[in-house]
């Protein structure tokens, strides 16, 4: 693009585009519903009540803020800029899933849906959908791959215990991708009684902005956090991108500032020049996918492929269309990183801060430790820590050889 | 006059409905169901619905979602799918078709060449569950080039005001999804159908097809006596895949899937007697 866009943030259109991405192409069953919906959201965005019900619940029920903390040990170990992690791993539900969550679910009660649906992939965004369904006395159903089950033992009992069904997925490669699937047809099915809550900043048009919206609070709380800190922006914001709802929440609220750079982390699995990766933006082509046009793995017939990482969250062969959009006006500078170095990084955090990442963010991790020995000590770096890795105790053991 | 448009106007002066069966190209392979596909005219189909799979067919029940695997397993294609149709074309002349899919196969074909080798393959209509009038604008254009209808979907869920969108730029029929639903899960009440049949043809002139919830003959013979065509797959295809578990000859299931067929084509053809 050769003239840059006045603002970055001021997407999408009325018709749901992020300049060529976004929009809807859904079953005409579900248009009536995604129109009502964004009536109704745009209604729930100019409403003081409803506002207020959101903070309140994010301040007392989430544990808001999340606190910006300088990670000494890191940065003195890396011998360059200074790191700071954004922890939404505090946050109940250990994730930034569930500042989405309780968004949509507000929603969900004042459009009257009393039946909640969703789909997982690492089990964090159904932990937070099962969460805020028992807080709001809603039954709800998870989508779930059959691979993801096998690796996320402890969200699937964590989901039970909460009272929500989990549902295996055993079509297509059994992942994030087929979850969603099987939601868009169970959403189909109960449109009349059914509220979606889509985890991440993907999905047909509202809801990659639904999920934006609710999710930037990340990104407005660090940079006031980062002014009472430094007293100034950060030099560079770094996390993981899967569908890309916490790095978008990160993101959008310094994307029309110049000075701070942006690194979006995809994940590199076994390498990007293997056939097993989820280096969407990287490798993938432009197609259109769960309701939107975004970049995607897919191959030459515009069949979609699978997608691969050690980290479930970011098993996915697509990726949010704001990022596509981000990608190629040239603001965010897409990446990535290796199951190994997500390792490396996961292992690192856990010695050096006493803090067990996730390995979704680990990715991110993974990126600073290479780019941080290269910048100046006096700059200023943040990483969105999206999510504790607890969860990924019995993966990391299984691929450090280890039995539990 | 177009082909579709030829067809339903014999079915009009007959004053009779039309049998549309489904099959996904390429299942369970590509001679099997072209050989399937060839007979479907004299097994009674007015016009055929071929599915181009996909891997990612999020509007369709398990029955249609297992077709599609087997055709892509078995290295189905789009390219090869027009040539199918292009094989078809050169006995029959008069059978409309019209290909059922997502978006993303032809979005990666390239919409305008896609458009272009249909219509020289002989192709009549594309239904593009996931492309509706917000998205389809890229299509237009070609698919009118090429001669090809637009064929819309209607729904359970779809007001007067959204009809109005969704039959404005609407070509060949008007496709009334019975169900709110996937393909082939959920059983239509005949009266709520009807209901939605007339309140179509209250605003609009195109023949309307219903089809995603019929599994019997009896089923399709009810939906006959009020709408313009009946549409039928799941059932059709989940034969198929029965057929394959018991490990049955291809020409035992050439020859099963063809007379269920036309035991559908006889209970709709009879529905209005």
């Amino acid at each position: 693009m050769s003239v840059p866009p006045n603002s970055f943030r001021l997407g999408p259109d009325a018709e749901g585009h992020f300049g060529a991405f976004g929009g809807r192409y859904v079953a005409e069953t579900l248009m009536p519903l995604l129109l009502k919906l964004e009536a109704d959201y745009n209604a729930a965005k100019d409403d003081p009540k409803f506002q207020a019900e959101l903070n309140g619940l994010l301040k007392h029920y989430v544990g808001r803020p999340s606190p910006l903390y300088l990670a000494q040990r890191l940065t003195e170990h890396l011998g360059g800029s200074k790191i700071y992690l954004k922890r939404e791993e505090l946050n109940h539900t250990g994730a930034h899933k569930i500042n989405n969550c309780i968004g949509q679910i507000l929603l969900a009660k004042r459009m009257g849906k009393t039946r909640i649906i969703a789909e997982t992939g690492a089990g964090q965004h159904g932990v937070a959908t099962a969460t805020v369904a028992a807080l709001f006395g809603l039954p709800c159903v998870i989508y779930m791959g059959e691979v993801d089950i096998e690796r996320q033992k402890p969200n699937v009992f964590r989901m039970n215990l909460l009272g929500a069904e989990v549902r295996p997925v055993n079509s297509g490669s059994r992942t994030l991708k087929d979850a969603m699937n099987e939601a868009l047809r169970d959403w189909v099915a109960n449109v009349h009684d059914t509220f979606y809550i889509i985890g991440s900043a993907a999905g047909p048009h509202p809801y990659p902005s639904i999920v934006r919206d609710f999710q930037t609070v990340i990104g407005k709380e660090t940079r006031e956090q980062m002014m009472a800190a430094e007293g100034r922006l950060p030099d560079l914001l770094v996390a993981c991108v899967g569908g890309g709802s916490n790095a978008i929440g990160l993101f959008h609220p310094f994307l029309n500032d110049p000075s701070v750079a942006i690194h979006g982390v995809e994940a590199a699995g076994e390498g990007v020049d293997t056939p097993r990766h989820a280096a969407t933006m990287s490798k993938g082509t432009p197609g259109v996918l769960h309701g939107a046009r975004s970049y995607l793995l897919q191959d030459a017939d515009g069949q979609i492929l699978e997608a691969h990482s050690i980290s479930a969250g970011l098993d996915y062969p697509g990726v949010g269309p704001e990022h596509s959009w981000l990608k190629e006006s040239g603001r965010v500078t897409y990446v990535s990183a290796t199951d190994s170095e997500a390792l490396a990084a996961f292992q690192l955090t856990c010695r050096l801060e006493g803090i067990i990442p996730a390995l979704e963010s680990s990715h991110a991790i993974a990126h600073v430790m290479r780019v941080a020995p290269k910048m100046g000590k006096e700059k200023l770096i943040v990483i969105g820590l999206s999510g504790r890795g607890d969860k990924d105790v019995f993966t990391v053991a299984d691929a450090l050889g280890e039995k539990l | 006059m177009s082909r579709i448009a030829k067809r339903y106007s014999e079915l009009r002066a007959e004053n009779r409905a039309g049998f549309i069966p489904f099959i996904t190209a390429g299942d369970p392979d590509a001679e099997t169901s072209f050989a399937i596909l060839e007979k479907l005219p004299e097994a009674g189909a007015d016009i055929i619905e071929l599915g181009m799979p996909f891997s990612d067919p999020m509007a369709d029940g398990p029955d249609i979602q297992a077709a599609s695997m087997r055709a892509l397993n078995a290295g189905m294609t789009v390219k090869g799918t027009l040539a199918l149709v292009k094989r078809f074309r050169a006995r029959d002349t008069d059978t409309p078709i019209v290909l059922m899919g997502y978006y993303n196969p032809i979005h990666a074909y390239g919409v305008e060449n896609f458009a272009a080798d249909a219509g020289a393959a002989g192709v009549d209509g594309l239904i593009i569950v996931d492309l509706g009038p917000e998205e389809d604008v890229v299509l237009r254009a070609p698919a009118k080039k090429a001669g090809l209808d637009i064929v819309r979907l209607a729904t359970p869920t779809t007001d007067d005001a959204r009809l109005a969108t969704v039959l404005d730029g609407a070509g060949g029929f008007l496709y009334y999804v019975s169900i709110a639903g996937v393909t082939g899960t959920k059983t239509f009440t005949e009266d709520d159908v009807k209901a939605a049949v007339a309140r179509i043809r209250r605003m609009s002139q195109l023949p309307c097809a219903v089809g995603f919830g019929i599994r019997d003959a009896e089923q399709a013979a009810g939906i006959a006596r009020f709408a313009d065509a009946a549409v039928v797959g799941s059932a059709i295809v989940s034969g198929i895949a029965k057929s394959l578990a018991s490990a049955r000859p291809n020409t035992r299931l050439i020859a099963d899937t063809l007379e269920f067929c036309r035991k559908l084509a006889d209970a709709v053809h009879k529905a209005r007697d």
